[in-house]
């Protein structure tokens, strides 16, 4: 895969995509919450919004969009709250994170429900 | 399998111009997904995981990268601002849709201690995990595995046969990695669609007892 190393690229360029912003620890994004675009790009937009929007016409979770516009998943959250906060986006958030269960194992265990679904939907692959 | 995950990545067409790979992995989820859940495979430089991903996984393995800042490591930070480092760190992912609202997504993983500080926020709210390992190098898992238990994540592990020699059997590995009883141990080889499954089918079926069990 041709993937292009961040390493490599001008760290400028990452830094003018976000202004030099940073999420802090209110971050609305799992690596896997699908966002759907509830608009259509406009003219004037900066470049990375506008094709998060057109990638983002079929739910995409944060990590393909990270991906697709090969950016890193911290800067993409950046740009993708940016969207958020116009109502230029919706987030699906993923089920909630597996309980702790109690007893000795103490193991992160999630709904048994959701392990059903995902049994049925292995078993048909 | 003598190649590396980074080379497993080398797929025929790969060098194909972008808009051919856009459509390589073009295929968009349905408007009905509405979940997105999470399953680590980690394992040592080279084991398969990349491989594994792919050969279950609805579009070709993509790869991306995350920023890891070293002075935000929370174990000896006094409250003093130490010099930030920002590292970039690569990793892989695959995706199968379960049924129409849920979208299981792989995540391949190294599994070398510098790495652990991205993984430990990566992958909070995992299902599980899956430690993929090579018989002849059993102690590039012993970290990965710590980790787990640490984190209280469930895992099975899965010793990756791709090259048909004679190996040790499950129950040495399960002794050589100090696995509980209960943690299933299996048979896999990566590269195989079915084999992949059945891993992931394994470490589902072990999760429902588990919960059966609290």
């Amino acid at each position: 895969m041709n993937r292009r190393s961040i390493d490599r690229e001008a760290p400028d360029r990452l830094y003018t995509v976000t202004g030099g912003r940073v999420l802090g620890d209110d971050d609305p994004f799992d690596l896997v919450s699908l966002i759907v675009a509830e608009r259509d790009p406009a003219p004037g937009m900066q470049s990375e919004h506008a094709r998060i929007l057109v990638l983002c016409r079929a739910p995409m979770a944060v990590v393909e969009v990270s991906a697709e516009l090969r950016l890193p998943v911290s800067v993409v959250k950046v740009l993708l709250l940016d969207l958020l906060d116009t109502g230029g986006i919706t987030v699906r958030h993923p089920l909630p994170a597996p309980a702790r269960a109690a007893g000795p194992s103490g193991l992160h265990l999630p709904d048994r429900d959701v392990l059903r679904q995902v049994l049925h939907g292995l078993q048909r692959l | 399998m003598a190649f590396s995950d980074s080379d497993a990545r080398v797929l025929p067409g790969a060098s194909a111009p972008a808009d051919a790979r856009a459509l390589a992995h073009s295929r968009a989820l349905p408007k009905s997904a509405r979940h997105g859940l999470k399953v680590v495979i980690l394992g040592g430089f080279g084991v398969g995981k990349t491989t594994m991903v792919g050969s279950v996984s609805e579009i070709r393995p993509l790869s991306t990268e995350e920023l890891m800042t070293e002075a935000s490591r929370g174990i000896d930070d006094g409250g003093a601002v130490r010099d930030k480092t920002t590292t970039t760190v690569a990793f892989d992912f695959g995706r199968i849709s379960l049924d129409a609202a849920n979208v299981l997504y792989l995540f391949g993983a190294p599994g070398q201690e510098r790495f652990w500080y991205l993984w430990d926020q990566l992958f909070a709210g995992s299902l599980g995990a899956v430690v993929l390992v090579d018989t002849r190098r059993l102690k590039d898992s012993w970290y990965a595995i710590d980790r787990l238990e640490h984190h209280r994540m469930p895992f099975v592990v899965g010793v990756n046969r791709f090259d048909g020699r004679a190996q040790p059997p499950a129950a040495k590995v399960r002794e050589a990695l100090a696995l509980p009883g209960e943690v299933p141990v299996v048979d896999c080889d990566a590269r195989a669609r079915e084999s992949a499954k059945q891993v992931l089918i394994t470490l589902v079926e072990y999760l429902t007892t588990l919960s059966e069990q609290r």
